[in-house]
């Protein structure tokens, strides 16, 4: 393979880790304080691609799209997380999967009773469209370097909030002594809300993002939620490095899964046969992956012992 | 006779009396239904071995009754079209038989069980929830992709299997061979329940130290109950591929992972009937909601969030009053 | 003309047809499974909605009843159940999804229905597996592939690469492109169903030596890949079959389909008597414009309603001629059935434009004259 495309096969491999770990900070913030998993994490997702789309298609400005998938993400959030995810703090994974698929059976159906049947419209902005040339001669869409630009800055500022700030000291606390924070007056349901919508806007950002590189639709969140799990699992539960290494790992097997794994079967065997059986097996790489790390270490990499 | 014996035996009860009455009235569909709701409590039962007794909460046993349908489905294709599975380096051959392709896929489902339990076990809580749903993902993607058999298509079989002495093709036979085998599954179940294995996999499930102190290993228990519980959960597979006369990977789909479970908790946890009420309750909703128009879903959603937030005991909880109270 | 006059004059122009609605008295009970919920739901939707609408026009000569199949096979098989079990119905239509037909189909016929498939066209039905009461009123899975490789030769492409998602209906497509196209196959990835993000194929065909991009990608996933093709840079011209390019989902690709040529065996603006009433029918019903799920659902009633012109639903020999027989004005203009009962019909080629604000397809060409499929060899009814 020459450079230049192993280059870019690098940075496709980059910008679908840090889309990733988008999704992922998010859910593993909130599994790491408040012990929740949280499979509705997907349709938080989705909320905000669809608040992009209609804010878009209003007003026309991408940026005004971006803030209202943060507000939608956000909001949806609080609302669910004051609704329905505080009674579920106490409870066992079992109620907390079963309750969280049933509020993806809500929001899945009730963005379709809203929107419609039929994918939305959502492009990326004149001002980021197109591909630039890197060094190297390597001609790279703008708006793929965003993303990862992005998701850089995000993963800065979650790092700060929490090792440099009041509110990450507290949500430290709360990962490490629950009764311990709430006797030291902090309120913890309003802690554990900020909590849950931060992660929440997260994820409506990472949808708007995404979504204007692929589709906006109903049913869009569950593939990615599903990723960004194998992605905390890999990483350890509640770690946010563990998010951003697993994020890199699970995007940098998948797109050169996609690549290596045809072509190396094609030393083999003929080229639609290689063609086939390669993207089958590229198709189970990352989940292959995630049993390999818990078989070794079966609380991921950065995951506290159990 | 205790008051859950009692709803249990109303349920069952009420299990066999639908296609009774179905069948009195000529409804051949609701005989269906019921010949359904058996199976996918049959699935249940399976599931309920290791969520229940065991407290493992997988998310990955439609790989197990995915298997189980692919090994019906395998099997009677081949018998189909007389062509052997393998010539060497022994003989194996397709076969239109229940009984066969029952073994063949309790076996089979069985020893992915084995497999993807030895590894799975070794993590536990959320790690467990999330490797089961990989190994679920995994068979799920080399199913469609795999070509042999159909792909994303599936298999259609058109003429269901046989049963010696019985007419399959007849709705109420079938039903009386799917409700023979939910009712051998619940009685393996309950006194394996009451065995020393149980009482011992049930003590690893409130404290794993505790059984360690005796000289018990909770791996073995569990892994053990993980392969009980595949094994049975295969068994259901190949009944509803035999219900559907075809097979495909959406067996294997995390959702339908999540639906097995989901008959769990509409029943009530850690009880014995409890996937065959919650199987039943499904596929009434099922039938009654999607007739209802196009967003029911948001019913479906709606009705289970409510069972998990405020009756946490599910449908037999809330016949028989307070089960267990460790759960 | 408003919708609500409109309604009234399409109410009127049906009074003939209705008084021949009570000389042959007794309708025809018709059990349709589609996919209304979940992620192929604007598919379904369409296809039931084109199918009421000529029903409607029809007076209301056919006994609907509509499922939702949730694009689940064991849902469609309980659904095809029930409607055989306990509706009694005569005629089963309605689905959408290879992988649900192959589950219900089989079955549905060898209990004595006539099944009319409004777009799922599987392979295993045309041929070895056919049936002489199936019909296939859309295509042959392999069709609007193999006219898009035809296209090719005529634009003079001598080397394609070409993409599908790793299933069955994607090795078809990828073997009916090859089955007419001349040049050389520079280059063959499968990629994940329902893969969202296709930046390492697009590198690759960047770095390939490819004049001429072939892809089968239905749904949002077609939406993405165009998407981020566009966003690439790379100027390779593309040529796909209509499932990326149609009425349903062209507003959500947005900029990035204009130009783009599809093969198709419809388009809205296909010059016939029967198209221009649908076209302007259906956009009064709905207030949308139609699709390619929308003519073929639409198509699917009229044929069935024009079988019941000639003969009664009891007496299946005459029926089934009758339905052979294909008498009915098609908004795709000339259209009959195969010996295997799948369509000989024109494919054209279309292009992506730009009409006000809406996006749409504008016809170029025909590509494939009376074109039928290559399994009706293997077909023995």
């Amino acid at each position: 393979m020459p450079t230049a495309l192993l280059v870019e096969q690098l940075l496709n491999g980059l910008q679908a880790g840090m889309t990733l770990f988008l999704m992922a900070a998010g859910l593993t913030l909130v599994f790491g304080v408040m012990g929740l998993i949280n499979l509705a994490h997907g349709s938080l997702y989705m909320v905000g691609a669809f608040a992009a789309a209609a804010v878009a298609a209003a007003t026309g400005s991408f940026l005004l799209a971006l803030a209202a998938a943060l507000a939608a993400g956000a909001i949806a959030g609080v609302v669910v997380e004051m609704v329905v995810i505080r009674r579920l703090y106490d409870r066992d994974h079992l109620d907390q999967v079963l309750a969280t698929f049933a509020l993806i059976l809500i929001f899945s159906e009730g963005t379709r009773w809203v929107f419609g049947s039929f994918p939305l419209q959502l492009d990326i902005p004149a001002w980021l469209a197109g591909p630039i040339t890197l060094p190297g001669g390597i001609p790279y869409p703008l708006y793929r370097l965003t993303i990862i630009g992005i998701g850089l800055a995000v993963a800065i500022a979650l790092w700060l909030l929490i090792e440099r700030t009041r509110t990450g000291i507290r949500i430290r606390a709360g990962e490490n002594d629950r009764e311990m924070i709430s006797a030291l007056g902090v309120d913890i349901s309003r802690l554990y809300t900020l909590v849950f919508a931060l992660g929440a806007a997260l994820a409506g950002l990472a949808g708007a993002l995404v979504g204007a590189i692929q589709s906006v639709q109903v049913g869009m969140g569950e593939p990615v939620l599903i990723l960004a799990f194998v992605v905390i699992v890999i990483g350890g539960i509640g770690s946010i490095r563990g998010a951003l290494i697993g994020a890199l790992l699970v995007g940098m097997t998948d797109t050169m899964g996609r690549i290596l794994l045809p072509s190396l079967l094609a030393t083999i065997t003929d080229a639609s046969m290689a063609a086939s059986v390669g993207a089958s097996l590229a198709s189970m790489s990352v989940y292959i992956l995630m049993a390999v790390v818990l078989v070794w270490r079966p609380s991921g990499l950065f995951g506290a012992a159990t | 006779m205790s008051r859950e014996a009692f709803v249990n035996a109303a349920i069952l009860l009420a299990l066999l009396a639908v296609p009774l009455w179905a069948l009195a009235n000529d409804e051949p569909f609701t005989i269906t239904l019921a010949t359904r709701a058996a199976i996918l409590a049959l699935a249940g039962v399976g599931l309920n071995v290791a969520l229940g007794l065991g407290g493992l909460v997988s998310l990955g046993h439609a790989v197990f009754f995915g298997i189980g349908g692919y090994a019906m489905g395998v099997l009677a294709s081949h018998a189909q079209s007389y062509d052997p599975i393998m010539e060497a380096p022994f003989l194996i051959e397709g076969t239109k038989s229940m009984p066969i392709i029952w073994i063949a896929a309790l076996v089979t489902s069985a020893i992915a069980a084995l497999g993807i339990g030895a590894l799975s076990l070794r993590t536990s809580g959320v790690y467990f929830i999330m490797i089961t749903l990989a190994f679920g993902q995994m068979a799920y993607y080399f199913a469609i992709g795999w070509p042999a058999y159909g792909g994303e298509d599936g298999l259609s079989i058109y003429v269901r299997n046989g049963f010696p002495g019985l007419n399959t093709l007849d709705p109420i036979q079938f039903f009386a061979i799917a409700y023979t085998l939910l009712l051998l599954a619940l009685l393996l179940v309950w006194r394996l329940s009451k065995s020393p294995f149980g009482l011992a996999l049930n003590a690893a499930r409130q404290s794993a130290a505790r059984v360690e102190t005796a000289g018990i290993r909770p791996y073995t228990l569990r892994l053990t109950a993980f392969v009980i519980s595949g094994a049975l959960t295969g068994l259901a597979g190949a009944l509803f591929a035999d219900l559907n006369r075809f097979v495909s990977p959406s067996m294997l789909s995390w959702q339908t992972s999540g639906e097995i479970m989901v008959f769990i908790i509409l029943g009530g946890v850690g009880r014995l009937c409890a996937p065959v009420a919650g199987a039943g309750m499904f596929v009434l909703l099922e039938h009654w909601l999607g007739g209802t128009g196009e967003f029911w879903h948001i019913w479906l959603g709606a009705i289970l969030l409510f069972v998990v937030l405020f009756a946490r005991g599910g449908l037999i909880g809330a016949l028989a009053g307070r089960g267990r109270t460790d759960g | 003309m408003t919708p609500r006059t409109f309604i009234l004059a399409a109410a009127m122009a049906a009074l003939p047809s209705l008084a021949l609605a009570d000389a042959h008295a007794g309708k025809v009970k018709v059990g349709m499974i589609t996919t209304l919920s979940g992620g192929g739901a604007g598919l379904g939707i369409d296809v039931r909605d084109g199918f009421l609408l000529a029903n409607k026009e029809s007076g209301d000569r056919l006994d609907v009843v509509v499922e939702d199949d949730q694009r689940k096979p064991d849902i469609a098989v309980q659904l095809a159940d029930k409607m055989i079990q306990s509706e009694k119905v005569d005629v089963m239509t309605g689905i959408i999804f290879s992988n649900l037909a192959m589950a219900v189909v089989p079955a549905a016929v060898a209990q004595g229905k006539f099944y009319l498939s409004p777009n799922a066209g599987p392979s295993a039905l045309a041929g070895k597996g056919c049936h002489e009461d199936y019909f296939n009123v859309a295509w042959q899975n392999d069709n609007l592939h193999e006219a898009a490789g035809a296209y090719a030769n005529k634009a003079g492409y001598r080397k394609s690469f070409i993409l599908a998602p790793n299933y069955p209906a994607g090795k078809d497509a990828l073997t009916g492109y090859k089955r007419e196209f001349a040049g050389d196959v520079e280059g063959e990835v499968f990629t994940k169903l329902g893969q969202k993000d296709y930046a390492a194929e697009i590198a690759q065909i960047r770095a390939s030596k490819a004049d001429s991009v072939f892809f089968f990608l239905p749904g949002g996933m077609g939406i993405s890949f165009l998407k981020q093709y566009a966003d690439s840079g790379v100027d390779i011209p593309v040529i796909g079959p209509a499932f990326s390019f149609d009425q349903s989902i062209l507003q959500a690709v947005g900029e990035a389909a204009l130009g783009v040529r599809n093969t198709s065996q419809w388009n809205k603006d296909l010059d016939n008597a029967a198209n221009a009433a649908f076209v302007e029918a259906f956009q009064a019903e709905y207030d949308r414009l139609p699709s390619l799920y929308a003519s073929q659902g639409y198509d699917t009633a009229r044929l069935l309603i024009s079988a019941m012109d000639a003969a009664d639903v009891g007496d299946r020999d005459a029926f089934r001629a009758a339905l052979e027989a294909a008498k009915f004005d098609s908004v795709r203009g000339d259209f009959a059935f195969g010996p295997n009962h799948h369509p000989v019909q024109n494919i054209y080629v279309r292009e992506v434009v730009k009409e006000g604000d809406v996006f749409t397809n504008k016809l170029i060409d025909v590509v494939l004259k009376d074109h039928a499929d290559v399994y009706a060899a293997d077909c023995k009814m």
